[in-house]
């Protein structure tokens, strides 16, 4: 099944190299407080692939990212990174995070919390400089450099944040609900600039969302996940390949009747899972 | 620039109309007793001290024993505190510990700092030290704690080395909370300072004061009280200064920080 799903993949996405998984879920689980949050969970990641994964509140959405990235352990099985079992986060996977307010540090400019990213891989500070130069305005900031974030709108903090998480040079990028908190407009643009971004480095994403047609519109695939899944079922409720021609149009890809067939589809299997 | 002056003398006017009414009460009752001078000659023998120097030397000696302790105690204390912010472990090791020991007044150990360093700036500084300890470390162990926990989480995501996560990342985002912790420290070093001058050190301006009162000097001695006063508002304000200075682009915590304090 998985193997189909990667072939199909490689038709969508020429650039993608490598047929074996980059990251890789085992019979995942993890118990929180006696309640089992995620169960079973099987799937795989591969190089350069953008997967959304959608869910209710309490499916595990953020929790699934944090295992991937190696902040908590599972409870039984394992995330496997090139084969090799993930035990701690490791600096080229980068975590982009919804509360972007929190996640920056607010008493450095907007260049210094670049900078941090790479201080923490001992750059030297004559390096920095140009590096950040190049990342601010890989996501539109260059003329706000010196700026603290809270000069910032909300949207302009998040590109902050994803500025710093492309200074890690990742191979993976995990998105929780990265737009989430921003305005209608913000939020296309950047759907925009990270789909663009993600494929010229030809990053592997994984980018949760509680929006369907955001997770249509950028995904390869977009994996459903299943609320309280005890200890009987699979936390995968559905895993669905989303076959859209790249480059994606806001308002032509989202017209298209296998656009708005994947939304019906996700749509009931979401709303079902809510009863 | 004018408007600060006009709200100086606004606010001067209240304390400076006390003090005319004192004097002329003092005056007109003929009071002749030796617990208040008039305040003319308060202000005299204030003038007269400083000139001469005694009241120079004094101060010298307080503020100086006041920030060593304030040194020495709230460095610990901002060590230790931020330790036990970090580590459950240590915080549940110290807590019984911390409580045993913090209501203990910094002044009850003047007797036995007095057995380990005799008169003199040691021992006024150990006892000093004792008392800014506590408020230092505590309200660092809070500041610490109140750090963003996300900012964990990007440094552990970042890779970032414990020691540069500790300067980077806990300190500056403490910093604006110790910061007011110091504040209130410098106010405790300078009441201990006095006190222990006052109960048992010849030195600096406690013991100016009690003097004064032993010699049937109500002025000189009210000079002093007043002038103790005068120091304790003026190193407020400078610290305000700084903190606005260093602190300006901490803007927002400031604010809900100095609303706490």
């Amino acid at each position: 099944m998985s193997s189909a799903l990667v072939a199909e993949l490689r038709t969508t996405r020429p650039n993608t190299r490598a047929a074996e998984p980059l990251l890789q879920c085992e019979r995942l689980s993890l118990d929180l407080g006696g309640r089992r949050i995620i169960n079973d969970l099987n799937f795989s990641l591969a190089r350069g692939e953008f997967v959304c994964v959608i869910g209710p509140s309490g499916s595990g959405k953020t929790t699934l990212l944090r295992l991937l990235a190696g902040l908590v352990a599972p409870s039984t099985g394992a995330v496997l990174r090139d084969g090799e079992p993930v035990r701690a986060p490791s600096h080229d996977v980068a975590v982009v995070f919804q509360d972007y307010g929190k996640a920056l540090l607010p008493w450095r400019t907007v260049a210094g919390n670049v900078s941090l990213a790479l201080e923490a891989v001992g750059m030297s500070r004559a390096e920095c400089g140009e590096r950040i130069e190049r990342l601010l305005a890989q996501v539109g900031l260059a003329s706000h450099g010196t700026k603290y974030p809270h000069e910032l709108s909300g949207g302009m903090q998040q590109r902050l944040q994803i500025a710093r998480c492309l200074a890690q040079e990742p191979a993976v990028l995990l998105m929780d609900e990265p737009f989430g908190a921003l305005d209608a407009m913000t939020r296309q643009t950047l759907q925009d600039e990270i789909a663009t971004l993600a494929q010229r480095a030809g990053t592997t994403v994984l980018f949760i969302t509680h929006d369907l047609e955001e997770a249509i519109y950028l995904g390869d695939r977009v994996l459903a996940l299943a609320a309280n899944p005890g200890h009987a079922k699979s936390s995968v409720a559905q895993f669905v390949p989303v076959e859209l021609p790249r480059p994606r149009d806001q308002l032509a890809t989202r017209e298209l009747p296998e656009f708005l067939r994947l939304r019906r589809r996700l749509f009931d299997c979401v709303h079902e899972r809510h009863q | 620039m004018s408007t600060g002056v006009s709200s100086l003398l606004r606010a001067l006017t209240l304390p400076a109309s006390l003090l005319a009414l004192a004097e002329v009460w003092l005056r007109e009752s003929g009071y002749s007793g030796d617990a208040i001078a008039l305040p003319s000659d308060v202000a005299l023998a204030c003038a007269r001290a400083l000139i001469d120097g005694t009241l120079v030397l004094s101060t010298a000696q307080t503020i100086g024993a006041a920030m060593l302790g304030l040194l020495f105690g709230g460095g610990l204390g901002v060590l230790a505190g931020v330790w036990f912010g970090l580590s459950r472990s240590a915080r549940h090791l110290s807590v019984l510990s911390i409580e045993l020991l913090r209501p203990v007044p910094s002044v009850a150990l003047i007797p036995l700092a007095m057995l380990l360093f005799g008169f003199g700036v040691r021992m006024e500084t150990s006892v000093v030290s004792f008392a800014c300890f506590w408020p230092m470390l505590l309200l660092t162990q809070a500041a610490v704690r109140q750090v963003e926990p996300r900012l964990f989480e990007v440094a552990r995501l970042l890779g970032l080395a414990p020691i540069e996560r500790m300067l980077k990342l806990v300190l500056p985002a403490a910093a604006p909370r110790i910061f007011v912790a110091l504040r209130i420290s410098v106010g405790v070093a300078l009441v201990v300072a006095v006190t222990v001058e006052i109960a048992a050190n010849p030195y600096g301006l406690g013991y100016l004061a009690i003097t004064s009162q032993q010699n049937l000097r109500p002025d000189l001695m009210l000079a002093t009280v007043a002038w103790i006063g005068l120091i304790g508002w003026a190193l407020n304000r400078l610290l305000v200064r700084v903190q606005t200075l260093v602190f300006a682009t901490h803007a927002r915590t400031l604010a809900t920080v100095v609303e706490a304090a």
